[in-house]
């Protein structure tokens, strides 16, 4: 019922997201909650806050599961936030055009003045992306924080969304994804960055990087499999010979 | 806005709001890492909190706890106003007084205790920032009751660090993150530091760099590692020893290293029987000797360019036998009990693994040296003209430290750096200054019992580093002179003391019957103790013969309604970190880098609208009353009437050297060493709260042998002289300790002590099985448990945040799905944990990634109901749980019914990773609550009603129509 931009622009910004180094902190979870709880979509309200059931509104979730057997075995922090697909049914669905596209760079935003709260969006995003804020009665999610990227009052090495900007490890990147020379796509193809369940078809612009292959069988940074010893038996007389004559100077 | 279904609407948004209208600088303390942050502020109110882009610590980037801080500015747990306890203990029945009552009735208790046994004070502080200052505090009271929480926390980190190599883990050195090629992280790293070490694992794998992960737990920062080893819970010693083990067979040992910056070559005494045994052969002026085998005769072995024997036997001149240190650890090494074969399944790793990890370590460290284009001198004027090194680093923390065998096993990990040659060079384990400083430092614990005197302030610190027996704080008989039995026989190296045993040797008068508990930011009846429900007992049990408290006073100074708040006598209410002057000190706990030193400030960015005083402001007034001489001028006035801020500027601790050490002198010209600058915080804030010195390229690395550093160190008051810091593989120390058990000095062990000195006094870095699991049936107690706390968490003050308790806000016990299959336990059952000590009762969750003979599960993350003013039915308090329950403070008993605490024999750490319990499924009708659970405590007079929608920054937002309807 809403309509995807009939010219969008080329321009893609989106995040890449390195699960190779993530290691589940929550400071972007935190870092989004903070910028946006007086941004753009102001506030992130919080249910029951110091009781038995607090529940807020979060753009940004950090997931934590185990995967793969054997020494294929993991733990992973996955964060996951809208990938402001190309083409996604959260904008299409939405009865009164609150949930739209924007040409200009691809972010997909809530117009809160015109959302009755109908939550189809949130039912047509298969990520889970959507969150609905009970006591504002409308849908809100993430902005790209289309309020500090652009802000002029902010120096230009912040105007990156708040979740990249914070990132301890590194594992947060922003750019334009349309553009295959920018920094984040070439990032994506030397990676072998990858679409979040692809099949489904929303061509989401965020993308993930695979964990690298992890250096754990023998030979893996160049060394043998064990040191040879210098002598079979264990009283170490022949190593105490050897080291008598070597003399190194203080 | 009306609306039209048919037109298209444009949505008009501001991309460039205003952000805020103020940005002030300071410190973070939502945990121990100490980032730079800058706090946007908007009518007053904090807009969003950001990391420092300039900071040394974070380099702008900051964690969850330091985003989440602007909930901890705001949480409705925060205390108003003084408070006088008017019910029981425990139960949170007070009534408001204002400041002038609460400042007289603890002058009045206080300066009782002063006039008559200032023993009978005990101070203690738990995340407290500001030791410069309470230690000198507690000195100039002339108690030797105080400490800060180091005793639970990691001094054997502390301690085995700076008795040998003059540094330690911790935050006092890193890994040189930039050329390291190859990681080694044993246990739980998560908490020291946090930011700087995520910065750096971010850089390893960037680079290529391996990661292996020691642990029983695969959660955080095993995740990322290239190689996880689920090590079973207390052998990462055994480990080390294998690793050791394989580099001594294989001849893999970096000689030159050894030779010249240990003590591999120092000759060690031979004479059984005798006093002598053991120590190193020193020659008239005291100077450590060393054996030239090319002239056949023994040398002192601190001078330069000589070429001493590491293995032998010799005899000097005076006929005294003796053999190199080295010969006597690689022969404890070399031995096939060490062999990878033979450890295997004690530590639970594969034995092929053990030769691997070896096999690279050594490929690392000696076919990928590096050299760095720095030309440097060494100490004896010798220059080179680049820096090599070996790019092998380790970090290891409290997954170490909280064993009986800590100690031990963190000096292991530090021989194994040693034998690498990666200690301080290119790649390796970088010193931080104000570290390295001589092994171990020449301070020593003040506290005897001619040192101690009724209204006199004592001469020394509390807190030092005995070189032996004669350094102990005991009595003729051997008996402890502290109140936690620190620097006794039964912790003889307790550098951070022991507050985990503050309570129970209080309650019980062992030694002695105190007068005041004094605590800061310490929750002793709650995730701060072991036996949790015995120390509430504690705290509120009566004395039979008077009636009173067994522990006549209890004062408490936090910002909030913490567990330990509802037992005061006494609150003294605290300001938040945002709302208070702080002093991040190089006398302290500095926020130095491996290239530069550094220290900071905090400065009020918030007014605080409640009735509350910074505690530091309060422990110098509260001085002032008692007329320490050092806190009154001469007409008996306060010294200090600024306040912190004051005392920070202003007090010296030697002529030219105070708590900061940037912009010193008239004109702020100076730093480290000058006159006290009138202006020199007006300095820090325009530097955004913090000074770093950056070392010339020359002085950065082997700093324990480099002259251009050593003279700086020198002359920044971090070391005496500029001689070369020797890193001590041999411990005599210990071996001093070890002697006085056999019989020789002055200064012995009563009886009962003599056969644990004699067994883990051991000169030569062991390692032995932790206590709990030897005292307790295996077969009764067949797994290990053990904690953490999640990096969201880790050393924040509370769980009353209202965005991070959302995050983590209940815990289950972790448990292998194998181990849980042979238990007939599926995920969400509950069972009963049990120990020797008691019972716990837990929801489980199944998972892979941990040793199948350990459960673990998140720490403090459950709360006393009523506490912290969350609702009483809050999740942390009905389903959250704590192991700390099962977790005595006490070992089993011996055969002859001696209870020892649950420690490490050395320096006194308590050892809540030894923890051995067995599951039992819970009844189906006992599932959904934890046990034990508590009396709700009362809302204290004067706390907010916590809000049911909070809508925070809802003001903020420039266009009302749209978001903060």
């Amino acid at each position: 019922m809403t309509s995807l931009p009939a010219l969008p622009s080329g321009r893609k910004l989106g995040l890449v997201i390195d699960l190779d180094i993530c290691v589940g902190c929550h400071a972007c979870a935190v870092s989004c909650k903070e910028w946006n709880a007086g941004g753009h979509s102001a506030p992130l309200t919080d249910f029951d806050p110091y009781g038995s059931d607090a529940t807020g509104v979060w753009f940004n979730r950090i997931h934590s599961f185990e995967a793969g057997e054997g020494a294929d075995a993991r733990a992973i922090h996955f964060p996951k936030s809208c990938l402001h697909c190309e083409t996604p049914d959260c904008v299409t669905v939405c009865p009164t055009g609150a949930s739209y596209k924007r040409a200009e760079d691809g972010i997909v935003l809530v117009n809160a003045d015109i959302c009755i709260g109908c939550k189809l969006c949130a039912w047509a995003c298969p990520y889970g992306a959507r969150e609905f804020d009970a006591d504002d009665g409308v849908m809100k999610k993430c902005t790209l924080c289309i309020d500090r990227i652009y802000n002029e009052n902010l120096e230009e090495v912040d105007r990156v969304p708040a979740c990249v900007s914070v990132c301890p490890v590194g594992a947060r990147h922003f750019g334009d994804l349309g553009d295959s020379n920018s920094p984040v796509s070439q990032l994506v193809a030397s990676r072998g960055g990858y679409d979040l369940m692809p099949e489904l078809g929303y061509r989401p612009v965020n993308k993930y990087l695979p964990p690298r292959p992890r250096k754990t069988e023998p030979g893996c940074t160049g060394a043998p499999a064990a040191l040879a010893p210098t002598e079979d038996d264990f009283n170490g007389a022949g190593l105490l010979l050897r080291w008598m004559d070597r003399l190194l100077s203080r | 806005m009306k609306f039209n279904p048919l037109a298209t609407v444009v949505e008009k948004i501001d991309t460039s709001p205003k952000v805020s209208d103020e940005v002030k600088c300071t410190t973070c303390f939502m945990c121990a890492c100490r980032c730079g942050i800058k706090v946007h502020l908007s009518d007053g109110a904090i807009r969003y909190i950001e990391g420092n882009k300039a900071h040394p610590v974070n380099r702008g980037v900051l964690c969850a706890k330091g985003l989440a801080g602007i909930m901890t500015q705001y949480s409705p747990a925060r205390l108003n106003k003084p408070l006088l306890r008017v019910g029981e203990r425990g139960t949170g029945e007070f009534k408001e007084i204002e400041w002038d009552e609460a400042m007289t009735l603890a002058t009045d208790w206080l300066a009782a205790i002063r006039a008559n046994d200032p023993r009978k004070l005990a101070f203690f502080t738990g995340r407290d920032q500001s030791q410069a200052l309470t230690g000198w505090w507690a000195s100039q009271f002339g108690t030797p009751n105080y400490a800060a929480h180091g005793g639970f926390c990691s001094v054997n980190m502390a301690a085995a660090g700076m008795y040998t190599i003059g540094g330690s883990f911790w935050e006092f050195g890193e890994a040189d993150f930039d050329h390291t090629k190859y990681f080694l992280l044993f246990g739980v790293a998560e908490d020291h530091s946090s930011n700087p070490l995520k910065i750096g694992l971010g850089k390893l794998k960037k680079r290529g760099a391996k990661i292996v992960s020691i642990n029983p737990v695969r959660t955080g920062y095993s995740a990322i590692a290239d190689e996880w080893i689920g090590i079973r819970p207390g052998t990462d010693g055994l480990f080390v020893a294998a690793l050791i083990h394989e580099l001594l067979r294989a001849d893999r040992v970096d000689f030159d290293y050894l030779v010249r910056y240990t003590n591999a070559p120092w000759l060690v005494i031979d004479a059984p029987g005798t006093e002598k045994d053991g120590l190193i052969a020193r020659d008239e002026a005291g100077n450590p000797l060393c054996w030239l085998p090319d002239m056949k005769i023994s040398a002192n072995a601190l001078l330069a360019d000589m070429r001493p024997a590491l293995v032998g036997q010799y005899t000097l001149t005076n006929g005294t036998k003796v053999v190199p240190s080295f010969e006597l650890i690689a022969r404890r090494f070399l031995d096939r009990q060490y062999a990878p074969n033979a450890v295997a399944d004690r530590v639970g790793v594969p034995a092929d693994t053990i030769r691997r990890i070896a096999a690279e370590l050594a490929h690392a460290a000696f076919e990928q040296q590096i050299e760095l284009d720095i030309p440097w001198t060494d100490w004896a004027g010798r220059r080179y003209t680049k820096t090599v090194g070996r790019p092998v680093s380790m970090h290891a923390m409290r997954g170490i430290s909280a064993h009986a065998n800590g100690f031990h096993t963190c000096r292991l990990i530090h021989l194994l750096q040693i034998f690498l040659g990666s200690i301080d060079s290119p790649g390796g384990f970088r010193y931080r200054p104000p570290y390295p400083k001589s092994v171990p430092p020449s301070t020593r614990p003040c506290g005897g019992a001619d040192q101690v005197l009724a209204g006199l302030p004592m001469e020394g610190a509390p807190l030092g580093f005995p070189q032996g027996p004669e350094d102990l704080l005991v009595d003729a008989t051997g008996r402890p002179l502290r109140i936690d039995k620190a620097y006794s026989w039964e912790a003889p190296l307790a550098a951070h003391g022991l507050l985990q045993m503050v309570v129970h040797n209080a309650w019980k008068g062992d030694p002695y019957k105190i007068d005041t508990l004094f605590l800061f930011m310490a929750n002793m009846s709650w995730n701060s103790s072991m036996n949790t429900a015995g120390t509430m007992a504690m705290l509120s049990a009566r004395d039979s013969a008077t009636g009173e408290y067994a522990i006549p006073h209890l004062i408490v100074a936090d910002a909030y309604y913490s567990e330990i708040v509802s037992y005061a006598d006494l609150v003294l209410p605290d300001t938040t970190y945002l709302e208070r002057h702080d002093c991040i000190s190089l006398l302290d706990r500095p926020i130095s880098d491996a290239d530069g030193a550094a220290d900071a400030i905090r400065q009020p960015v918030v007014q605080a609208t409640r009735d509350v005083r910074p505690f530091q402001d309060v422990l110098l007034d509260l001085g002032a009353r008692l007329k320490l001489s050092a806190l009154v001028n001469t007409d008996g006035t306060p010294r200090y009437p600024g306040g912190y801020a004051d005392y920070m500027v202003n007090h010296e601790r030697q002529p030219g050297f105070g708590l900061l050490a940037g912009w010193r002198g008239v004109n702020g010209g100076d730093y480290g060493r000058g006159v006290n600058n009138p202006r020199q915080l007006d300095a820090y804030i325009a530097n955004g709260c913090f000074w770093r010195h950056e070392l010339e390229p020359s002085q950065r690395y082997y700093k324990h042998a480099n002259k251009g550093y050593l003279e700086w160190a020198v002359r920044m008051g971090f070391v005496a002289s500029a001689e070369p810091i020797i890193m001590q593989l041999y411990c005599e120390p210990l071996q001093r300790f070890r002697l006085a058990a056999r019989g020789h000095g002055n200064v012995l062990p009563p009886a009962r002590d003599r056969s644990r000195i004699e067994a883990y006094f051991d000169p030569v870095p062991m390692w032995y099985a932790p206590f709990e699991g030897e005292l307790v049936p295996e077969g009764e107690f067949p797994l290990h448990a053990v904690t953490q706390r999640p990096m969201a968490l880790y050393h924040s003050w509370g769980s009353h945040n209202a965005w991070l308790r959302q995050i983590h806000g209940d815990n289950r016990l972790y448990i292998q799905r194998a181990t849980a299959m042979r238990l007939s336990l599926a995920d969400g059952d509950w069972v009963w944990v049990i120990s020797h000590h008691g019972r716990i009762k837990a929801p489980v969750a199944l998972v892979d990634g941990v040793n199948p003979d350990t459960v673990w599960t998140w720490n403090a993350i459950a709360r006393r109901a009523g506490a912290w003013n969350l609702a009483p039915d809050s999740p942390e308090a009905k389903r959250g749980f704590m192991l700390n329950h099962v977790i005595s403070e006490l070992l089993p008993p011996q055969a002859d019914g001696l209870r020892y605490a649950n420690a490490d024999p050395v320096t006194g750490q308590a050892a809540w990773y030894d923890l051995r319990v067995r599951l039992e499924k819970a009844d189906p009708k006992e599932a959904g609550e934890a046990a034990p659970r508590f009396v709700p405590v009362r809302r204290m007079p004067g706390l907010m009603e916590p809000p049911g929608i909070l809508r925070y920054g809802a003001g903020f937002h420039s266009d009302p129509g749209a978001g903060a309807r």
